[in-house]
């Protein structure tokens, strides 16, 4: 607490200075308070400071074509690359985007268009902001007993199609809510500018608000697609992993995040290695694709 | 009237069937896309409860308290995960948010430029954005080597008491509360951000009227008018603490035994899944079915206690 | 247009009728008991204080109304020997030739030339789309200034071009009714010149009802005007809206026969 006055009897007969006095308890409390924050907030940027470092130096110096060409080595051999993983994560998260992006997008267009405060819709809202909070792992779980364990594609357990629905579980809620709040924001007035020169729902939606709205959903889907490309919990028991190129969507399949998880606790120094290297390629992605989202958003917005 | 001479150049003025049929088609297909948030929901709920029936109907409540975790004599208790996902996502939060709510203050502030602030409000979001598993790589790397002599100092000082009474040998509950405090940073961070930021200008202007100091506005007007804001955020922040996997199983040690020590290894439920999933099956499939129920439970009650604070708060304002 | 319909149009000297019509927001009454009569090929001007429901009533012209959460209407709301809000009409084809012009200039984020063509295409216009779009821009007395850059965005005009780009939008479609709610609330007074000049030459073509605050510009366009007030509810909890009086613009303005009407344009009130 920063005690505020200096109670001062005689102040009244003499007359007081209006100088700053930086030894008053008040001023002193108020720099300590300052230098603290600032403290926290080093603090607070120093993991990231760190973790960028290292992952660029310790991953960065390994890459080279070989690397993001060639399949993973046996266990204790050296050499070898990331490429099966590369082509993984992209076909997974591919996988992912199409399921989620559609039904999101189609999701918060009922939101913002159609019921803005039906009971409905309120529950909606309610189960997207419950599904954000539900734990990455337990999207594993769910897609695991749903799809791996019942083997409903041709006989298959683990696959590509089980890990990229799963992370679209994890996609749905960022998707719905983006293009909610996007949808939002579109002026009321342009909506009835359309509806006003006999344009039905489906056309004021597809041609008008949508468009209008195309800048902040893409940003927000392109986070989400970079959120989902690092995710690994969902992945470890649907996808799986492979040490040979892809084989179809209804095998499994490498992925640069299962690759880190799997390699970073094998003893051997090659597999470490590669560890290192592929979340360099995945840091490189995400942060990319953060950055370009962020750099669009702030273009449209000027 | 003039209008009529070219009305039949208009040829949609009555509009054909096909026309009210997409526009109804699309309304509907709406509603379908936005009902499967609750049948995934719904979903998740049914395939946890029924692959855990069989272990719910051999152990029941007891599976929340007994610690003995054994594959090979089949016989499960979830105790030493729930305390671990408890313990470590607590402490963390306790060194999270005065960082983040320090941090918050520090960007909204007019401190230092806003250039620096905003490039620092954006590192944070960054951090965000690093994926799990990463930090994880770089926990068992970097972080745990450079902390263990720190951690052996505390063993040694304060070896006395139970929560450090074990020799630091790596892997353990208190690097994975490190690293949980990392990621649950920019979450504290962003929320507390907001909540400070939708405070009405005119509360500060009001208190720098009666003549207090900046932190006097801060601490006594400005952080009690966001407060629950930024419960809000913290409670959004200990559910993701508690449902957080890959760092913390890479760097908790996965242990089965309970222990007290902070400095020893453990486990939360979340990492136990990650380990022990894929290579279980039978009864031990159903156990672990059993653990991701609780930490549903667990993360559900948080998670929709974080949005009732929210909304109270969204409430006051409008 | 099929002919039954259309010599029903001729026989009445009608547009539009309002038979008791009363609209609520959510069960709170805004407006009550409204019978009118609206002219066709004249300028009918709402006046009124605020929170009269004069634009309420204006909204249910055209079925915008229906765009609010629990807003609900009692009555009936005539239209070429129709009902508009009868269960089996479209409200989409009601737009469709009751065009509307808002209080905020609210052109599309599309060039020029395609906020004037975007509304004839939905309406399924089949003959020269230049010519429609250029006929429209004059009709609303903005081609001068509009015709070197159809191309552009109809965010670069001004806000008083803007608001004659949207009444070019609406005449595009070649409605038979134009409802304004404050076309000229948020113009300067040239650009608020312009647009009432032009309405003398819209109404050769088209029904129109403005809905206005400014009572000298209800003088100087309309040739009909009703006086909209606010009176206390039946139960004395809050106030509701309704028609006071309506009649000829001259006698609203020079012979009301309401104390409230002489009152409100002898600017004794509101």
């Amino acid at each position: 607490m920063a005690p505020s006055t200096t109670p001062a009897p005689a102040a009244s007969v003499f007359a007081r200075s209006l100088d700053f006095r930086a030894s008053l308890s008040r001023n002193r409390w108020n720099s300590f308070f300052s230098v603290l924050a600032g403290l926290f907030a080093v603090i607070a940027v120093i993991p990231l400071v760190l973790v960028l470092g290292y992952v660029l130096f310790m991953g960065g110096s390994l890459i080279s074509a070989r690397l993001l060409t060639e399949l993973p080595p046996a266990p204790g051999l050296d050499g070898g690359g990331i490429g099966n993983a590369i082509l993984g994560t992209i076909v997974v998260t591919l996988i992912a985007s199409l399921i989620a992006i559609p039904v999101g997008v189609g999701g918060g267009i009922y939101l913002a268009e159609y019921s803005r405060s039906g009971w409905f819709a309120q529950f909606v809202r309610f189960g997207t902001n419950v599904l954000a909070g539900v734990p990455s792992i337990i999207c594993g779980v769910f897609i695991y007993g749903l799809i791996v364990s019942t083997r409903v594609f041709f006989g298959q357990s683990y696959s590509a199609m089980a890990g990229g629905i799963a992370l679209a579980v994890l996609m749905l809620p960022t998707v719905i809510k983006t293009t909610d709040e996007a949808l939002k924001l579109v002026p009321q007035e342009l909506r009835w500018g359309a509806i006003g020169i006999g344009a039905s729902r489906f056309v004021t939606i597809t041609r008008i608000t949508l468009p209008a709205a195309f800048t902040p959903i893409a940003t927000g889907v392109v986070l989400g697609i970079a959120r989902a490309a690092g995710e690994t919990a969902p992945l470890i028991f649907t996808a799986l992993f492979s040490p040979f190129w892809p084989e179809g969507v209804f095998n499994p399949i490498a992925t640069m995040s299962v690759l880190i998880f799997n390699f970073a606790i094998m003893p051997y120094e090659a597999q470490n290695a590669l560890a290192w290297a592929a979340s360099f390629v995945l840091v490189v992605m995400i942060l990319g694709a953060n950055l370009f989202a962020r750099w669009v958003g702030r273009f449209t917005r000027a | 009237m003039a209008a009529s001479e070219s009305t039949d150049l208009f040829v949609l003025r009555r509009r054909p069937p096909q026309e009210k049929l997409v526009d109804q088609g699309f309304r509907q297909l709406a509603v379908l896309l936005a009902s499967l948030v609750g049948l995934v929901l719904l979903g998740i709920l049914l395939v946890v409860l029924f692959g855990s029936r069989e272990a719910m109907a051999r152990f029941g409540l007891g599976f929340l308290v007994i610690s003995d975790w054994d594959p090979v004599g089949d016989t499960y208790g979830a105790f030493t995960a729930i305390y671990g996902t408890i313990v470590t996502s607590i402490l963390a939060l306790f060194i999270a948010v005065p960082l983040g709510v320090g941090t918050a203050i520090f960007i909204t502030e007019n401190l230092i430029p806003l250039r620096l602030r905003q490039l620092l409000g954006i590192m944070v979001e960054l951090l965000a954005a690093i994926p799990s598993v990463v930090l994880g790589l770089w926990a068992i790397f970097v972080m745990e080597p450079f902390i263990r002599p720190g951690l052996e100092l505390l063993h040694q000082t304060l070896g006395w008491m139970p929560f450090f009474s074990t020799v630091p040998q790596g892997p353990g509950m208190a690097p994975a509360i490190l690293i949980l405090v990392v990621m649950v940073l920019p979450i504290i961070t962003a929320i507390a951000r907001d909540s400070l930021q939708q405070v009405p200008p005119e509360l500060r202007q009001a208190a720098y009227g009666v003549g207090t100091t900046r932190w006097g506005a801060i601490l006594q007007v400005i952080l009690p008018a966001a407060v629950s804001g930024i419960t809000g955020g913290v409670m959004l922040a200990l559910g993701r603490a508690m449902g957080e996997t890959m760092a913390v199983t890479m760097i908790i040690g996965n242990s089965n035994n309970f222990s007290l020590s902070l400095l020893a290894p453990g486990n939360t439920i979340s990492s136990m899944l990650a380990n022990q999933f894929g290579e279980a099956d039978g009864f031990q499939v159903s156990a672990l079915m059993y653990a991701a129920f609780v930490l549903m439970v667990l993360t559900l009650i948080v998670n929709v206690l974080a949005q009732w604070i929210v909304r109270r708060l969204s409430l006051k304002y409008s | 247009m099929p002919s039954p319909s259309l010599t029903h149009h001729n026989s009445s000297e009608f547009c539009m009728e309002l038979e008791n019509v009363g609209i609520s927001y959510g069960g709170n009454e805004a407006v009550k008991g409204v019978y009118m009569q609206i002219p066709r090929g004249k300028v009918t001007a709402f006046i009124g204080p605020s929170g009269c429901g004069k634009s309420t009533v204006l909204r249910a012209l055209n079925r915008m109304n229906d765009l609010i959460d629990g807003c609900t209407i009692k009555g009936r709301v005539i239209f070429d020997g129709q009902d508009l809000y009868a269960p089996q009409v479209d409200p989409v084809e009601v737009r469709r030739r009751i065009g509307m012009v808002f209080q905020k200039p609210n052109p599309f984020p599309k060039s020029i030339y395609e906020n004037i063509a975007f509304g004839a295409r939905i309406n399924g216009y089949r003959g020269d789309m230049d010519e429609l779009v250029e006929r429209s821009l004059r009709k609303a007395a903005i081609w001068d200034e509009t015709k070197d850059k159809l191309k552009e965005s109809g965010y670069a005009l001004s806000g008083g071009q803007q608001q004659r780009l949207c009444i070019a939008r609406a005449i595009a479609i070649e409605p038979e009714v134009i409802l304004m709610d404050e076309p000229c609330s948020a113009l300067d007074p040239i650009s608020t010149l312009k647009i009432e000049e032009m309405m003398h030459e819209l109404k050769k073509s088209y029904t129109i009802v403005i809905v206005t605050h400014n009572m000298q510009q209800a003088v100087r366009v309309s040739d009909m005007t009703g006086f909209f007030n606010v009176t206390p509810k039946a139960d004395g909890d809050g106030k509701v809206g309704c028609l006071e009086e309506f009649a000829e613009t001259e006698t609203i303005f020079n012979a009301p026969t309401q104390q409230a009407t002489q009152d409100y344009v002898s600017g004794r009130f509101g």
